[in-house]
């Protein structure tokens, strides 16, 4: 069980008020993930879930019962932080046994959990090792072990997969997920990555400045943003927005089309203008379109190998049916 | 870039200083070693010649000999424990925020910086005094019999007076040791359900490990050759003659610089064996 709701919970440093009062229910075995730009406050609800800070006011509440003022360690939440927070004078298993010995729990139930976790993130070759010894990614899975044998209620991740380079970061992102689908337990996760949280997330809950933007699974964010500011957080790369004649035109103060559903042409289209930098994938090619008149740069994809060069006319025409309409607010026009 | 010229130039420019630190350390190091081989009594007749190893054996069979070690010993042990039990609890202490950190931060370390001389007379004097000390008028009133401690308690308050010296020393090393401990580690451990003092003993210490090795090493070389302290104060009577104490007696008391020269070489090798000891057990801490 890993439910954890939420009651107008606030947190002020001294004067200044890092969380604004905030409702927020997660259901059982719910992978969550808090996204938004650096210094959004998403860490910090984190560490107000954990307890490792104190509420200034409201209520947090873990299967129902009040959890607001219990310690840290008796809200049976595990977390996994940035650094890893290993232990460096200890070996791999007894990093991982910390917890159970803190619990005094029976020995032979500590040796049968650690096998079981170094099976599951293929640590067994390295129990007798030191942090030190081990490599990035093997690290993260001694930390992600760590909090596997605790049985907790609830994972919390804190950017757990900053540290590590691009390759190894998709990797422990399936793997996070594929524990997820076999331990079927609450994961709270926090990133300013939104592919990781798009690829990840059964919950996307975008923060900015303390305040909840918007939450819901990663399609409807991608489908129905709130306001300008998810559309532009969500989906990459970032949303066009467009203001002025051409969003008057089309009903709204700004107009939002994703570079995906503009359709690019060499001789005809709605918008013209000149190739600016053009970022060949193979897959994709993605331009950007400058001197349109409309915004300073439109970023267009166009699936595949796409042979527009630096300096060349281009036409575009937005699907109609894709464009997101915003007021004056920044808010959805539905 | 270390070329062939800047490699040569590079040396002929330390030469100086490596011709001046050998000299420093050789020659004293030669002289002694060649008078403790030499019966030499300045009063009584001078340097009177060859006599072998009778200095080594007449320094370790004297009656002194042994008293002395286990004073050292018993000094040394004494200062450390106190030392790093309390340089422990003052760093935790001045880690946590404060008004006034800084000052407090200098006022700890101010003891470091009074030579230990005057220290050591300041203690004598201004606190153990038995009819004027601080501390007799504090016994005083509360009705006690002033104590004498100089003469009562002379290795106490030795160890007193040394580790009021060397406090602040190893209160800052561990102060610096306790500030590089990372604070999501002990978040970790407290979310892992650790206690506080489960900790300090899991977490902290184990942290500190290697900077109170250093603090042992680096107090344990200054402590082995302490002299002003005990001259000032006890002069070596009521069982405070340490090692070095009693070489210092043997060659200015007794006038032979031959046993001294002897004693020193003891010292010497005393001192290399500790240090050797103990940079074995720093390496491996280094990992």
């Amino acid at each position: 069980m890993g439910q954890i709701t939420l009651q107008k919970v606030t947190k002020s440093f001294g004067d200044v008020e890092v969380i604004p009062p905030l409702d927020l229910e997660i259901k059982d075995g719910e992978f969550t993930v808090f996204v938004g730009p650096s210094g959004c406050g998403k860490s910090t609800l984190l560490r107000l879930i954990a307890g490792l800070e104190d509420i200034t006011s409201g209520h947090i509440s873990i299967d129902g019962n009040d959890a607001t003022d219990i310690p840290p360690a008796k809200r049976g939440l595990a977390m996994v932080f940035q650094s890893y927070a290993l232990y460096p004078h200890m070996s791999v298993r007894k990093n991982i046994a910390f917890p159970m010995r803190m619990a005094k729990m029976d020995q032979a139930e500590q040796d049968r959990r650690i096998e079981q976790a170094a099976a599951a993130l293929n640590l067994t070759d390295y129990l007798d090792r030191r942090p030190g010894q081990l490599s990035g990614g093997q690290r993260q899975r001694v930390a992600i072990g760590r909090a596997i044998v605790r049985e907790p209620a609830a994972f919390l991740f804190d950017e757990p997969l900053s540290n590590l380079d691009a390759a190894l970061r998709v990797g422990m992102r399936m793997e996070i997920s594929e524990l997820h689908k076999k331990l079927a337990t609450t994961m709270i996760y926090v990133t300013h990555d939104q592919v990781e949280a798009m690829t990840m997330a059964d919950k996307i809950v975008v923060l900015r400045a303390g305040h909840i933007e918007q939450v819901g699974s990663p399609l409807e964010l991608y489908r129905n943003p709130r306001n300008t500011f998810v559309a532009g957080f969500i989906g990459s790369p970032k949303m066009n927005l467009i203001e002025g004649e051409e969003a008057v035109k089309n009903g709204g103060h700004t107009l939002g089309i994703r570079p995906e559903h503009i359709d690019v042409s060499a001789t005809e289209g709605q918008w013209q203008g000149t190739v600016g930098v053009a970022e060949h994938l193979g897959s994709d090619t993605f331009f950007h379109v400058h001197q349109t008149g409309l915004t300073d740069t439109i970023t267009v994809r166009a699936p595949g190998e796409v042979s527009f060069r630096h300096g060349d006319t281009i036409y575009m025409t937005p699907r109609t049916e894709q464009l997101h309409r915003f007021d004056d607010k920044g808010l959805r026009i539905a | 870039m270390a070329t062939k010229a800047s490699r040569s130039a590079a040396r002929v420019m330390m030469a100086p200083a490596v011709v001046l630190l050998l000299g420093w350390m050789l020659v004293p190091l030669i002289m002694t070693l060649w008078f403790s081989f030499r019966t030499y009594l300045p009063l009584r007749g001078g340097d009177q010649g060859w006599t072998g190893f009778d200095n080594y054996v007449r320094f370790v069979t004297s009656s002194s000999f042994w008293p002395a070690i286990s004073t050292t010993l018993v000094l040394l042990i004494g200062v450390l424990t106190i030392t790093i039990v309390f340089g422990i609890l003052l760093a935790i202490l001045l880690d946590q925020p404060m008004w006034g950190q800084g000052v407090v931060r200098i006022l700890v370390i101010a003891p470091f910086f009074v030579m230990p001389t005057v220290s050591a007379l300041v203690w004598k004097n201004i606190f153990m005094d038995p009819t004027n000390g601080l501390l007799a008028h504090l016994w005083r009133f509360f009705g006690a019999e002033s104590v004498s401690w100089l003469s009562d308690a002379p290795m106490v308050s030795l160890i007193m007076i040394v580790s009021w010296q060397w406090l602040p020393f190893a209160t800052l090393i561990l102060l610096t040791a306790i500030q590089s401990l990372d604070g999501e580690q002990m978040e970790a451990a407290e979310m892992d359900g650790a206690s506080v003092l489960s900790r300090f003993f899991y977490i902290a210490l184990p942290h500190l490990s290697r900077a109170i090795t250093i603090v042992i090493l680096i107090q344990t070389i200054f402590l082995l050759a302490i002299f002003a302290e005990i001259f000032v104060t006890t002069g070596g009577a009521f069982g405070t003659r340490t090692l070095s104490y009693l070489i210092f007696q043997r060659v200015l008391e007794s006038q032979n610089i031959g046993l001294g020269s002897a004693g020193g070489v003891y010292a010497i090798i005393l001192a290399n064996i500790v240090a050797i000891f103990l940079m074995r057990i720093v390496g491996k801490n280094l990992d």
